[in-house]
Formats: structure tokens, C-alpha cells, sequence
């Protein structure tokens, strides 16, 4: 049983942090690439055609996945409060590639929100709603 | 505009990830990550109904962020769709059945908090 927790702990933790950097990093490129505005309803289809705008779709994508994976064994008010460790990776991001300044307020949120992760994941197991019984997908 | 798109946001984004949440439980733990086992995976997903209203509900709140964006800041934007952290809190407890201890709870007060202060 303890076994098991682990096993889980250490599977959640691997995916949380593939989920917090390609969400990071795919809004980054999306916002990057957003022209000034989006005229008409193709212009929202046309978009994604954008390389930065693409590239950050790709990676929404993976997060997408990534993400619907973690929930298959993981609880919703676990993963949304520990994946909130992403708005510390945009000011980081924010600081070293657009040498945006991080005011004290800001350092004061990042240190509320590391506190809240912190709680979260070391205060509870990912998983408490017990799962239905296995599907028939097989297990190696 | 910017209050509209942040009421569908809020809205689309909570109910995609309950319904996210609700379909994957019930899909069951995935441990096979091989490429065939991920297409087999989401052939089954492709069926599930919940999972479909969560991709349906997504995309709106996905354009609708799109569409945001290109009116406003990231900086209005994140902090002003925060907010879906208590929402999905208070639907984990309520709707998916899942035991919300206190230290959840102070976790998940203090990142709103965090996030509020950080992107305001």
C-alpha cells in the first residue's frame, strides 16, 4: 500500500511538472505571436497558422493531454492548486527572457502560492476519491 | 467585452475541468504510455460523453481567451480568471465526491491569494 502511494506520488508529481511547463511555455508563445487584434471570424482560424501561435498550440495541446492523463488517477482539487506553481514559472519566464521587473507585491504572491503548493501536495495524497474498478484496457 | 469574455471564460473553463475530472475517473488510472496504448486510449476517450463536453466546453473558453487576449493584458487576464480555483475546489468537494482536507483547502487559499498579488 505504501508502495503503491509512492509509486503514485512520484507518477504525479513527473506529469505535474511536464503540465506546468508546456502550459507555461504555450501561453508564452501564443501571446507572442497574437497579432494586435482578431478582426473577423477567420482571422481566429488563420491564427493558428502563425508559427509562435502554432507552436504554442502544439504545446496546449501536449498540456491538454498531459493533463486529462494526470486527472485519470489524480483528484481535481489537487492537480488545480499545485499546478497554480506555473504563475511562478511566468514571472521567472517573465524576469529572464523579457527582463520584466518583479516587485515586491509579485515576490510576495510567489511566496503564497509556493506555501499553497507546498501545502497541497505535502499536506494530502493526490488521490482521495476512490476510483471506479479498472476498465479492460490491459496493464503491461 | 472584456467582462463578457472573462464571464464565458470563468464558466467554460470550470465546467470543462469538472467534466475533465469526471470522465477521467471514470476512465480509470492510464499507465500505458506507448504510442499504440495512447491511441487506444483516446479512441476510448473519444466516446466518453464527458470527456467530449469537456473538450466542447474548453474550446469555447480557448477562443474566448484568444479572443481576450487580444484586448487586453496577461496581466488582466490571468488574475481576472482566478477566480475558477474556488469554483473548481468547492465542485471537487461537491460534485466529484473528493475529500477536500484542510490542508487543501489553506492550499488552495493561499495560491488565489498568490495568484491575485502576483499578476495584478
Amino acid at each position: 500500500m505504501t508502495h503503491e502511494h509512492a509509486r503514485l506520488r512520484l507518477k504525479t508529481w513527473s506529469f505535474a511538472v511536464v503540465v506546468v511547463f508546456c502550459n507555461v511555455f504555450g501561453n508564452f508563445f501564443l501571446k507572442r505571436g497574437m497579432p494586435a487584434e482578431l478582426a473577423t471570424p477567420l482571422a481566429y482560424i488563420t491564427v493558428l497558422f502563425h508559427p509562435w501561435v502554432a507552436l504554442g498550440v502544439v504545446l496546449l495541446i501536449v498540456w491538454l493531454m498531459m493533463r486529462m492523463a494526470l486527472l485519470s488517477w489524480a483528484d481535481l482539487s489537487y492537480v488545480v492548486p499545485v499546478t497554480a506553481v506555473g504563475y511562478v514559472l511566468v514571472a521567472v519566464v517573465g524576469k529572464v527572457l523579457l527582463n520584466e521587473q518583479i516587485t515586491m507585491k509579485r515576490w510576495t504572491g510567489i511566496g503564497l502560492i509556493v506555501a499553497g503548493v507546498a501545502l497541497v501536495s505535502g499536506g494530502s495524497a493526490p488521490q482521495t476519491a476512490h476510483p471506479e474498478p479498472k476498465t479492460a484496457e490491459a496493464t503491461p | 467585452m472584456k467582462w463578457l469574455l472573462i464571464g464565458i471564460i470563468v464558466a467554460a473553463t470550470t465546467a470543462g475541468e469538472v467534466l475533465q475530472a469526471a470522465g477521467m475517473r471514470r476512465h480509470g488510472e492510464i499507465r500505458d504510455f506507448r504510442p499504440g496504448a495512447i491511441g487506444r486510449a483516446l479512441a476510448v476517450l473519444a466516446r466518453n460523453r464527458f470527456v467530449i463536453a469537456a473538450v466542447a466546453a474548453m474550446a469555447v473558453s480557448f477562443f474566448a481567451y484568444l479572443g481576450l487576449l487580444t484586448i487586453a493584458d496577461l496581466s488582466f487576464a490571468v488574475p481576472a480568471t482566478a477566480i475558477t480555483y474556488v469554483l473548481e475546489t468547492v465542485l471537487a468537494k461537491y460534485v466529484l465526491k473528493e475529500h477536500v482536507n484542510w490542508l487543501r483547502w489553506a492550499g488552495a487559499s493561499l495560491v488565489i491569494c498568490g495568484v491575485a498579488l502576483v499578476s495584478l
